[in-house]
């Protein structure tokens, strides 16, 4: 069996943000950087399958991006997956969803994947389209929005979350294409003696100019701050002050104390 | 301009979010349409042309089918723009309608300024502008984004469409939240635990500050996925819509879908070590500090009046 796991890294959203200097994106110097949460589920979800399988899968974790997304990836291959793929892109910020998603599926289109995980969306775009329209582009059934996932006789049986905590079980024979969402399994630490051992696995850097033939089809005008609206008083100081304030402020603006 | 605002149905109702696409419809100026796979018996308070699927034979989650739907409806309606909620239905449906017409998506649009359309990033901590390229543009509408200030009131013209049954992933059946538990959406005073809460252990602190103040405690997605507490505390879109006298939320960044379940709140205060956390947009008071230190202070105070 063979398994593809897409992951992006994102900056960590507790980061200060700034713009770039076209004012079409944040600035990426002076970011902690991590993988998109919404990726690592894909990738012990993908790990369990070949847990599952005995170990017979073969698991490569694929991500577009600079050099630096290299630190990610080793992240996952100490999960478990078995070989990387980066695609080298300087410019992959650049890029809209169906762009990332022609580069992936072009990358795929031969290989023969029986299972393709991505996250639902990625936190810094949060598009949740580049899963989707890599099964849509390579043909395969997509299970989307994926919280609990089991593979049994060629079947994938998943289920998906919709609003106020309902879910649909959905069924897909393989090949086939699964989004995770948050929560779908609980994506292992990677141990020490895995770390070691990722060190020495394959980790393949493709450029992306040999896989993209699309353009974008959106445009970015620009990217800013937003206007704070309102938004209410910001008590800062020393905490046994800041408790004193707050009973105050229940005492005399709400009835809850009363 | 013409848009096809495309409806939501789930177990035979219509879905209230279908009146935001017309909402948004009107801010963008179109002339609309609207297709949906439903049923009669809950038609959309709409005048204009629906073009109907019948969801009894097409199933309500049958992707590739749904997909030759709207592709019909879309060859009939010639629409330029194509408007989805963005939720568990549209964020599916519309890269697969998107790609067959060639068209670029933007997701989760919460504004449209000056013809561009307006989408968050980050957490919401920044926004874009985007304009498309193409022809046709598909968009998925961030819920709550986009309001009527009226009743929607109408019916429509009903257009049938109806495709050859099509394979694909296939639907069996749905499973309801359990309902067992705390009924948070009952309670007057809630304070509720984000992943800046740090352990498990610390879940104690909240449930101490929610009890100091006759309350109950809630809880952030990403604490429930942990197992920290039960799924019947989660607040937010896929969990439950509360709107208490008071609402603390402790170490909680303020994701939009946390907020569309808390935001009715009558009062709402915020401790977080990020002055620039998101949940500072809705609350009325941002306390900056470590939920660690703050929390029991101020239970302790509270305790002793
Ligand atoms: C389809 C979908 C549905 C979803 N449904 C829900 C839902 O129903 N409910 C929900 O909550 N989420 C939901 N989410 C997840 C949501 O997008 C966010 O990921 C989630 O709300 C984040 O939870 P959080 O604020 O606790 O964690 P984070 O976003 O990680 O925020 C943690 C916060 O804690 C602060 N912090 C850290 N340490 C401390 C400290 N010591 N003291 C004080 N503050 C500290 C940080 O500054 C940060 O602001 C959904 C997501 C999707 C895609
Ligand atoms: N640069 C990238 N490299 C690899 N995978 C990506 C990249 N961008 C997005 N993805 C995958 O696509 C998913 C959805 O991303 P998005 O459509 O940007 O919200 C992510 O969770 C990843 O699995």
């Amino acid at each position: 069996m063979k398994i593809l796991v897409c992951i992006k890294q994102v900056p960590d959203m507790e980061s200060k943000f700034r713009i770039d200097a076209e004012g079409v994106w944040y600035d990426g110097s002076d970011l902690a950087w991590r993988m998109n949460e919404y990726d690592e589920f894909a990738v012990e979800q993908a790990v369990q399958v070949k847990e599952q399988q005995g170990g017979a899968a073969d698991v490569t974790v694929l991500s577009i991006g600079p050099d630096r997304v290299k630190e990610m990836m080793k992240k996952a291959l100490a999960m478990g997956c078995d070989r990387g793929v980066h695609i080298a892109d300087a410019q992959s910020h650049r890029r809209d969803p169906f762009a990332i998603a022609s580069i992936i599926a072009e990358f795929a289109g031969d290989k023969g994947f029986d299972m393709i995980f991505t996250g639902l969306q990625s936190q810094d775009r949060g598009s949740a389209q580049v899963g989707v329209l890599v099964a849509e582009m390579l043909d395969l059934p997509a299970l989307s929005t994926a919280v609990d996932f089991a593979f049994a006789d060629g079947i994938i049986t998943a289920k998906r979350e919709l609003e106020g905590g309902m879910k649909a079980v959905v069924k897909a024979g393989i090949p086939a294409l699964v989004t995770c969402q948050l929560g779908l399994n609980t994506p292992r630490y990677p141990t020490l003696p895995n770390i070691m051992k990722a060190k020495k696995k394959e980790l393949l850097s493709l450029e992306v100019g040999d896989l993209l033939k699309v353009e974008n089809l959106l445009k970015t005008e620009k990217m800013y701050f937003p206007e704070k609206k309102g938004g209410g008083l910001v008590l800062e100081g020393e905490v046994g002050d800041l408790a004193d304030q707050l009973i105050k402020i229940l005492k005399d603006k709400t009835s809850v104390l009363a | 301009m013409k848009a096809l605002l495309i409806g939501e149905y789930r177990e035979g109702k219509l879905l209230a979010s279908t009146y935001e696409l017309v909402a948004f419809a009107r801010k963008l100026g179109a002339e609309t349409a609207m297709f949906l796979v439903g049923g009669e018996a809950d038609l959309p308070r709409y005048d204009g042309t629906l073009y109907l699927a019948d969801a009894a034979k097409h199933g309500e989650f049958s992707p590739t089918a749904h997909k030759r739907l709207l592709l019909e409806a879309v060859a009939r309606e010639k629409p330029d723009t194509i408007v989805f909620s963005h939720s568990s239905y549209g964020w599916d449906l519309a890269p697969r309608v998107a790609l067959a017409l060639n068209a670029a998506q933007v997701s989760e649009v919460v504004d449209v300024v000056d013809g561009s359309l307006v989408i968050p990033s980050c957490n919401a901590k920044l926004r874009r502008n985007l304009s498309s390229t193409t022809a046709v543009t598909v968009v998925t509408l961030q819920s709550g984004a986009f309001g009527l200030d009226d009743e929607p009131a109408g019916s429509p013209a009903l257009e049938r469409v109806d495709v050859e049954a099509t394979r694909g992933p296939e639907f069996a059946g749905y499973e309801v939240a359990d309902k067992t538990g705390v009924d948070l959406t009952k309670a007057q005073i809630i304070v509720s635990a984000g992943r800046g809460i740090g352990k498990a252990e610390n879940l104690e602190i909240v449930a101490l500050l929610a009890a100091a103040l006759g309350g109950e405690y809630g809880a952030s997605r990403p604490v429930v996925d942990a197992g920290w507490a039960d799924h019947n505390r989660q607040v937010g879109t896929t969990g439950q819509s509360v709107a208490p006298k008071l609402y603390v939320a402790c170490g909680i960044s303020g994701a939009i879908q946390h907020l569309a379940g808390m935001k009715k709140s009558d009062f709402v205060i915020a401790v977080n070590t990020d002055k620039d956390a998101p949940i500072g947009e809705v609350a009325d008071v941002l306390a900056v500090a470590d939920v660690k230190q703050l929390l029991p202070a101020l239970t302790e105070r509270l305790n002793s009046l």
